[in-house]
């Protein structure tokens, strides 16, 4: 425990979020990473639809994705609905 | 000069205990009732229907597909800041246990009435403790009653105890099975004005947000608020604490809100947490919960008129446990048989047992206590047999030792 968090007596009941939940880095679940190739990549988007935390995003300047790897879980749920194979997981 | 508060004019109606509790919440203004019907609960969920059919209650009435879905719709509507209802008994309680806790952990202030019925199998529709006692520790207030009036009563008392900002605890009423639920009784009813002023609109505190905005705590989108979501070892135990604090809270609310109730009806059930029967001198007591209190006030009655120094002692509320008046009620006896309604089994006796043996272990007296488990399944628990048990009392005052701490009372060898 370290001395910053809050004890019972100051969160708020009920669990109500007192933060955003974006100050959980879930990076650190994962086991495999995905790595993009950009080469086959069609920039569909398909994969920014899918994932499940908002660990993808679209670069407007580049044009192109970008995993947000502090909050990517590694499901793999992209790499798998890419029709491309431009994503690999990769263990880490 | 005091002003004392005025006696509220009341009805005499003829009600079951299903009815008067239907009743209660009739005059409660409750905002949604959500269930799924199980004998002998049935009625409550019936007579409140007509309410809504015949316009006598402008209260939004879901038929859910089950008894989890009818307390989750009941603790979405609570979370929204809903005044909200929903009653079960047995395997309906049981399929519900999931969302209990949840219904707590979101400090959701739902009512619900609990008919006492046994658990399958074998199927039994009948009365025992067994359903509601397997819930204690969801954190839910609970409330046993003795009768078709305290069901009316208490049901009232339990919104305004639920919904008390400083508890914010989901609060259960329960009522024995056919004992009460199915046999008509002489309840007398509060006008609807007395109700409506004495349970108030329910007071929805403040809470931070994620915005580091403080905002009422209800799910609202204008001041949107997330309830319950994950939340891992480094803040659970924190919450549950919480839940702890407010069932710590808990007794002194039941305590005032019993006592502001009894200012406009009259009635009382000892301090609304314990309601002691010919205690005060008393050598030998029991101790129940239910229905069958009412029938030892009989027993305790004959044996008084004998010289018998017989008393009872009846749990009004079992969570929170009433430690401290327990102590204080009945410390000074020397020898206590525990009735239970319920069995734990391969247990040293059965859950009141237990807790109220344990809490004599601190005090400064150690009256000899002793368990009986009794009327499993709605197997009736007549006069004879509570005499049996003040004879055995008598016989541990006597001899000072303990034959069985723990037996089965009217079950065939």
């Amino acid at each position: 425990m370290t001395s910053k968090q809050k004890g019972w007596k100051e969160v708020p009941i009920a669990g109500v979020c007192w933060t955003p939940t974006t100050d959980y880095l879930t990076g650190d679940w994962r086991t495999f990473k995905p790595v993009l190739d950009r080469e086959k990549c069609t920039k569909c988007l398909l994969c920014y639809v899918y994932c499940p935390d908002g660990a993808i995003e679209w670069k407007r300047k580049e044009e192109e994705i970008e995993f947000n790897y502090k909050y990517c879980k590694g499901c793999g749920i992209c790499a798998n609905e890419c029709t491309q194979e431009a994503i690999k997981m990769v263990l880490e | 000069m005091k002003r004392k508060m005025a006696l509220a004019k009341q009805t005499i109606l003829a009600l079951s205990g299903d009815e008067a509790v239907a009743y209660a919440v009739k005059q409660s203004d409750v905002d949604l009732v959500a269930a799924y019907p199980i004998t002998p609960q049935t009625i409550i969920v019936e007579r409140f229907s007509e309410y809504v059919h015949d316009g006598e209650v402008d209260t939004e009435f879901m038929c859910a597909e089950s008894e989890h879905s009818a307390l989750t719709a009941c603790l979405a509507a609570a979370a929204a800041g809903a005044r909200t209802f929903t009653a079960s008994a047995s395997a309906g309680l049981a399929l519900m246990h999931e969302i209990l806790y949840v219904t707590a952990g979101c400090r959701a202030p739902v009512v619900m009435a609990i008919v006492n019925r046994a658990l399958s199998a074998p199927i039994n529709i009948h009365c025992d403790h067994a359903d509601s006692m397997v819930e204690r520790d969801a954190s839910w207030i609970q409330i046993y009653v003795e009768n078709s009036q305290e069901a009316y009563d208490s049901t009232i008392q339990a919104f305004k105890i639920a919904e008390d900002p400083d508890i914010l605890l989901p609060a259960m009423v329960m009522l024995d099975a056919f004992f009460l639920s199915h046999t008509l009784e002489s309840v007398n009813v509060l006008p609807n004005e007395a109700v409506l002023k004495f349970v108030g609109t329910r007071k929805i505190p403040l809470v931070r947000s994620h915005e580091d905005k403080l905002v009422p705590f209800k799910l609202d989108p204008e001041n949107p608020l997330t309830m319950g979501p994950l939340d891992l070892y480094d803040y659970y135990f924190e919450h549950k604490r919480q839940q702890e604090e407010a069932m710590q809270r808990a007794p002194q609310t039941i305590k005032q809100v019993h006592d502001e109730y009894g200012k406009i009806s009259g009635r009382r059930y000892g301090n609304g947490l314990v309601d002691p029967y010919r205690l005060e001198d008393a050598e030998i007591a029991t101790i129940c919960v239910g229905s069958t209190a009412g029938t030892t006030k009989t027993v305790v009655d004959q044996l008084r008129a004998k010289g018998v120094k017989a008393g009872l002692l009846r749990l009004r509320t079992y969570r929170p446990f009433p430690s401290q008046d327990i102590t204080k009620a009945v410390g000074n006896v020397k020898a206590i048989a525990v009735m239970d309604r319920s069995h734990s089994f391969g247990a040293h006796g059965s859950p009141i047992f237990h807790e109220l043996r344990h809490v004599l272990y601190d005090a400064q007296t150690h009256p000899q206590v002793v368990n009986y488990i009794y009327g499993l399944g709605g197997r009736d628990m007549p006069q004879t047999l509570i005499h049996e048990i003040y004879k055995d009392l008598q016989k541990i005052v006597k001899t000072k030792r303990v034959e069985k701490p723990v037996q089965f009372i009217g079950v065939r060898e």
